[in-house]
């Protein structure tokens, strides 16, 4: 009911003040006989923005206090003892206040004095929001009256609708920054717990990795080594693009260069499928086939390899990000200029000569891009390793055998019963910032490498 | 090719008398390097050239010439199948390379391009330094093995290009940092690296200044010493200036073809005498 009022209530000023905008300054030119500087639907969209957004920052003002105002209001009506208390008494209280007052029944008896609150809640809120509403028609009509009046046929409408959306899309894209900003802080603000439980020297060098559950709470008690995760992690990692970069990119080849239309229009989105597997699924791939697979090979040849082992973990996880590398690149080697083929192949080069000199390095800077996205998904690739790796982290050399990653870890370490106040789950705080650097280096590192062997055409 | 089109008829003579008198005679003793038999092309269902037929001399420049979209390039790129590329493109009729049938199932392609070298009409350097541009060719093809003979070749081929003097502190920067007129330069040096026998141009002088074109013309001259050139022009006084041999192309026909001086001085055809006399384009 509210939330139709308010909608109706903007669309209704929306709707006016455009109409006045563009009317008013048409009247205008037409008295005044002059013409005027921004066309009608321009001084539209000026009056609409005076109009809406001192509306909309009230509404949203109101959205984000609403729920305070309303708590403070309830306190007032409970029992003095349980204010004094506080704590998580008086916020079920308090919850369940809201509850009557939103005609939702709660557990147990209901108490005089919380039904009265309930009944003043809801008046409260009846009145609260008439106000709002009232106030924000009033700012509304002001900011209507305002724009009206200064609109003359000089009136420069066009370039303050362009500031006004130049500030729109600058808002948005500050949105996006905050939001890295504050993951990367509460990162950090946990990540520092952590580190007032444990050494960072200890954490980020040592080679042991065993963080004992203690049932005690709080507490010392394990070892917090990054090493053998890092390197469980980069081994896997390394495996997979090993695996994936060749079969991808030689993919993207045929597909751009040799497939005939026809073909390729199948072919690709069949590749495509790779990428929508489940991670799960590929971890039971992994587990039931592959792995077993791998052990019986290394039979025959007599290595040992382990079924559940980095290697496996490894080619699967390559297998997932095949398309990543393969879709991507084909795009952009298809968009390496014909002229540039042309020009190759007219002096009797051959295809794949023109392929190997001409065309890949053009499209190189691209081709990085779509590995190191693959390599970012292989990093926070989680469910194929936890299948498919043996869950082992210690600290070994052999791809043959099983080890563990970060992500794994983390899973580990927050799994159960955590309460987030002892190193066992904050851990996974000071692992998930290390795996923010880690890719974060990684694209810094690819960025140079972009720069640095870009062959620019135009 | 606004100059070409205002040129009057008359004071061609000049220039192009000197040119055509020993070129009508070198003409007649050189032998058919390429002889194209009612060749047809097809861009999916439009026909783009309908049953082109011509000899084109050994050691002599021919010119293309012929309004625009007239299927110049087209026929020129024929000549060492380059129309293999574009997709739906096709091929009818027959083009024999010293009497050898250039699309025979069995002839290699690739060696067909080394042999029959093009210069493009948009300039394509590719994304590489200047000097491996031209060392690209060269390189390919095993011509140059050590570091020196790339830079002989390379040097030479800019030289020829009019191209080395401004080039010659920066031959490791891109190519396509160069100017248009510089870029178009680059690929002429590009192409003649490789040393083919037969030389395509299209339009190599459209975006050059005088000095750099009479730069590239000497060249080409330079060149017919040795080599077969065919050169696509919109420029009248550019044909009369450098070919022995002109062939006048329209709406991907063509209607006539003959001496050089012969054709600008007593075409045959109504709409090849409007065409060099600049009556339509
Ligand atoms: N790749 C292609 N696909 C389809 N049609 C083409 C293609 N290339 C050329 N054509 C068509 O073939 C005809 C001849 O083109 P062509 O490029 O040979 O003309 P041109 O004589 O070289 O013209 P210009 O002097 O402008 O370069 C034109 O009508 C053109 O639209
Ligand atoms: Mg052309």
């Amino acid at each position: 009911m509210n939330t139709l009022i308010i909608t109706a209530l903007i669309l209704a000023f929306l709707g006016i003040a455009y109409q006045t905008g563009s009317s008013r300054s048409r009247a205008l030119a037409g008295t005044s006989g002059r013409r005027l500087h921004s066309r009608p639907s321009y001084h539209g969209s000026a009056i609409a923005i005076w109009t809406l957004v001192p509306l909309l920052l009230l509404l949203g003002a109101w959205a984000l206090l609403d729920s305070y105002v309303i708590r403070t209001f309830i306190t007032w009506y409970l029992p003095e003892s349980l204010v004094a208390e506080g704590g998580n008494a008086l916020r079920a209280s308090i919850a369940r206040v809201e509850a009557l007052a939103t005609g939702y029944g709660v557990v147990g008896e209901v108490q005089e004095f919380e039904r009265t609150a309930a009944q003043a809640v809801g008046r409260f809120q009846t009145t609260a929001f008439l106000i709002v509403v009232a106030a924000a028609t009033t700012l509304a009509a002001l900011g209507l009256f305002y724009a009206r009046k200064r609109i003359t046929p000089q009136f420069r409408a066009r370039n303050e609708v362009e500031g006004a959306v130049r500030i729109l899309l600058l808002a948005c894209s500050v949105v996006a920054i905050l939001t890295t900003f504050g993951i990367v802080a509460s990162l950090l603000t946990e990540a520092m717990r952590f580190f007032s439980f444990v050494n960072p020297l200890d954490f980020f060098f040592g080679t042991v990795w065993n963080p004992r559950f203690s049932t005690t709470g709080a507490g010392g008690g394990g070892e917090y080594g990054l090493i053998p995760l890092l390197w469980g992690t980069i081994q896997i990692t390394i495996i997979a693009i090993l695996t994936a970069v060749p079969i991808g990119l030689m993919a993207a080849v045929y597909l751009s260069q040799y497939a005939k239309p026809r073909v390729r229009s199948v072919v690709k989105p069949l590749i495509e499928v790779l990428a929508g597997i489940p991670t799960i699924v590929y971890g039971f791939f992994a587990l039931v086939t592959v792995g077993p697979f791998l052990a019986s090979f290394g039979d025959a040849i007599g290595v040992d390899i382990r079924a559940t082992s980095a290697l496996t973990a490894g080619i699967v996880m390559g297998v997932m990000i095949i398309p990543f590398i393969s879709s991507l690149s084909d795009d952009i080697i298809r968009q390496v200029p014909t002229a540039m083929r042309d020009g190759s192949l007219g002096l009797g080069a051959t295809k794949s000569e023109t392929i190997r000199r001409v065309i890949l390095p053009a499209a190189l800077p691209g081709i990085v891009g779509a590995i190191l996205l693959a390599v970012s998904r292989a990093i926070g690739e989680t469910m194929i390793v936890v299948l498919a790796a043996g869950n082992s982290p210690v600290l070994r050399f052999n791809p043959f055998e099983p080890t563990s990653t970060i992500t794994v870890s983390i899973v580990n370490q927050l799994t159960g019963d955590s309460d987030f106040a002892g190193p066992q789950s904050l851990v996974a705080f000071a692992l998930g910032l290390t795996l923010f650097v880690l890719t974060l280096v990684l694209n810094v590192g690819a960025l140079y490498i972009v720069r640095r062997f870009r062959e620019q055409y135009d | 090719m606004a100059s070409g089109m205002n040129f009057p008829h008359a004071e061609l003579t000049p220039n192009a008398e000197q040119a055509t008198d020993h070129g009508a005679a070198e003409l007649a003793q050189r032998s058919v390097r390429v002889r194209a038999s009612d060749v047809s092309v097809f861009y999916g269902a439009k026909q783009a050239l309908f049953d082109v037929s011509v000899d084109i001399p050994d050691r002599a420049v021919t010119a293309f010439i012929g309004p625009s979209g007239c299927g110049k390039s087209t026929f020129l790129r024929c000549i060492n199948r380059m129309n293999d590329t574009i997709e739906g493109a096709r091929v009818g009729g027959k083009i024999e390379l010293d009497g050898e049938d250039i699309y025979d199932p069995s002839l290699d392609v690739v060696e067909l391009r080394a042999r029959v070298g093009m210069v493009f009409q948009k300039p394509n350097p590719f994304p590489k330094s200047i000097f491996e541009n031209v060392a690209y060719g060269p390189r390919i093809h095993g011509l140059i093995r050590t570091k020196a003979e790339a830079e002989e070749v390379v040097v030479s081929s800019l030289r020829k290009a009019g191209l080395f003097n401004e080039v010659k502190d920066r031959l490791h920067e891109p190519g396509t940092g160069l100017s248009g007129g510089q870029q178009q330069r680059l690929c002429i040096a590009r192409a003649i690296a490789v040393g083919p026998e037969v030389i395509l141009m299209d339009e190599p002088c459209s975006a050059l200044d005088p000095i750099a074109t009479a730069i590239i013309e000497e060249l080409i001259d330079e060149l017919r010493e040795n080599y077969t050139i065919i050169i696509v022009t919109h420029s009248m006084q550019q044909a009369a200036r450098v070919s022995q041999k002109t062939a006048f192309f329209h709406l991907g026909n063509l209607v006539e073809e003959g001496p050089t001086d012969k054709i600008f001085t007593n075409p045959e055809d109504k709409r090849t005498q409007d065409y060099i006399t600049g009556r339509f384009g």
